[in-house]
């Protein structure tokens, strides 16, 4: 971002990796002197800030209204998950998976599940594999809702807020009736599933599915055409799909900037093959594209549920494993689409019972560092859209 | 693929294989900006998934920095990976792939592993001033820095 007349913001001219790399240490801190000679604003956003869903520190350089830099301070809620990985047995640190993403806990469970399973060299049955979908999507949707609420809220809209978590509420009673807990629910294990689904279960599914389609379309009557919503989304925090792949940003937000790639169809995990359903994908690659997608995205996970209900083959919900999980020496890395992009788990196992490495790729961490792309030139108010429209949870970012 | 890399850097690919149906290279630590730098401009590798760090302390080369890459075009993930010694340095890919500056903040953090070229090689989940690695396996799972924790939390020990 060139300023003519304001010599001040040279030192942020560094959007390109090479003139990054052309700074010395000297020369920055020479920079960051004329810095603050200029007429420039350094605005702390956070730790303790509702808009930043967590604990997330955001130093914003200001010019004015103008968002001339940004540097995320993260790592506040920094548990050492991959270190305690290292001291547990596999079955032990399923349930730390949870914690990381704490909304999607049935997703970081699932890929953390299939990772072990594919270092084992074995596959869930059919049933367990089919439970796992309905759950995931299950999971996605309320994700999603969770996500409208708040970035709803965060640009000044209530309502959403109430719908979405009234319509939540109903995807956690499933969970508490299915494995007894609401958010972090451990709710498969390696080698399939623990629980046998309830009496009722497909029932209290096919009644929620059918709750939820007309509801998603009064999210939409309270947003999509709402003048105030176009206006604080539309054209905020593009980012183009050559950014965004070279960014690493993977979920909505990629498919949103117009990228059709979904781990689910690429490749495929769990039953995904087995089901129709399409990837939506946007245009413009702004938070109201972004909107969009995951508006779509959760009607797809509708029908992949009502699929998944109507087929659910019987059989055995768990496949034949060892009593004492002890892997072959080797490592795997293993991803699923999680709702905020791609989850990855790299297990390196040394041949005894406690993993040697379990580093988690986690989406919300990759998609931040792109934060800073998005918001260059925009206005203060806009990061508080954008942060919410990458969709970001800081347990999964600090781990 | 392969063949064409071995065919340029010859010794440099120590190893390439499968295991369990996944793709990896072992490649030596001179080769390997040269080689991420050719699968992404020559074989369509646009995507880094993820760079990481495993420490295995017996080994001469203490650390293993590995490279997930992944194609769009040919929905192929493939993992590259180096050994590093203690105190020295990893190359940075930073130029190529912009998702690299925290993704290797993050090993360094982690593992203390320098990455040569890295435009702001600082810590980035733990606070600047933080002593010691602790994915490193000489680092105890309740280990920390309790002079850290003193000065800035005024607690005797964070346990």
């Amino acid at each position: 971002m060139k300023d003519e007349h304001n010599p001040g913001t040279a030192h942020l001219d560094l959007d390109t990796p090479e003139a990054q790399l052309r700074l010395t240490q000297q020369e920055r801190a020479r920079r960051d002197e004329t810095f603050l000679d200029a007429n420039e604003l350094v605005l702390n956003m956070g730790p303790q800030h509702p808009s930043t869903h967590g604990v997330l520190r955001v130093i914003l350089k200001l010019d004015g209204e103008k968002v001339l830099g940004t540097e995320c301070v993260i790592g506040y809620l920094h548990r050492g998950v991959e270190k305690i990985a290292e001291h547990r047995t596999y079955t032990m640190f399923n349930p730390y998976v949870d914690r990381m993403d704490y909304v999607a806990a049935v997703s970081n469970g699932l890929g953390y599940c299939e990772a072990v399973e594919k270092i084992l060299n074995v596959e869930a049955p059919p049933r367990a594999q089919y439970i796992r979908v309905i759950l995931a999507e299950l999971n996605r949707l309320a994700s999603h809702m969770l996500w409208l609420g708040t970035h709803a809220l965060d640009i000044g809209a209530i309502t959403p807020l109430f719908y979405t978590f009234r319509d939540r509420e109903e995807i956690l009673k499933i969970f508490e009736k299915y494995c007894g807990a609401r958010l972090t629910t451990h709710a498969f294990r390696i080698g399939g599933c623990l629980y046998e689904t309830y009496d009722g279960f497909e029932e209290d599914v096919r009644k929620f599915s059918k709750f939820v389609a007309p509801k998603i379309d009064e999210y939409e009557t309270l947003l999509t055409t709402n003048r105030i919503w176009v206006e604080r989304t539309k054209g905020v925090g593009f980012i183009s799909a050559k950014d965004a792949i070279d960014l690493g940003v993977t979920g909505p937000v990629l498919r949103a900037s117009g990228v059709k790639w979904d781990l689910r169809k690429a490749q495929p995990y769990a039953a995904y093959k087995d089901f129709d359903f399409e990837i939506p994908i946007g245009s413009n690659g702004d938070t109201y594209d972004r909107y969009l997608v995951r508006i779509a995205e959760m009607r797809q996970s509708l029908r992949i549920i009502q699929q998944a209900v109507d087929g659910l083959p019987e059989g055995p919900i768990m496949a034949k494993i060892p009593k004492v999980i002890k892997p072959a020496v080797g490592e795997i890395y293993h991803s699923i689409e999680a709702p905020k992009g791609e989850l990855g788990y790299f297990i390196v196992s040394d041949g005894s019972t406690q993993p040697y490495r379990v580093r988690v790729r986690p989406p919300s961490f990759v998609n931040l560092q792109a934060l800073d792309k998005m918001v260059r030139g925009a206005l203060v108010a806009d990061v508080v859209a954008v942060i919410g429209t990458i969709d970001i949870v800081l347990g999964e970012v600090d781990r | 693929m392969v063949a064409r890399l071995r065919q340029r850097f010859g010794s440099g690919i120590s190893e390439a294989s499968t295991y369990l149906g996944q793709n990896y290279l072992i490649v030596d630590r001179s080769v390997a900006y040269d080689v991420l730098a050719l699968m992404r401009d020559d074989e369509e590798f646009d995507y880094l998934v993820d760079v990481t760090c495993v420490h295995y302390p017996e080994r001469a080369k203490q650390f293993e920095v590995v490279w997930i890459v992944y194609s769009f075009a040919r929905n192929e993930r493939i993992r590259v990976k180096t050994g590093v010694a203690e105190g020295e340095a990893a190359p940075s890919v930073v130029a190529l792939w912009g998702t690299a500056n925290w993704l290797e903040r993050e090993a360094f953090d982690m593992f203390g592993v320098q990455f040569d070229g890295h435009p702001d090689m600082r810590r980035i989940l733990l606070p600047d001033d933080w002593k010691g690695h602790p994915l490193r396996k000489d680092y105890g799972i309740i280990q920390q820095d309790n002079e850290w924790v003193r000065i800035n939390l005024g607690i005797e020990s964070g346990q």
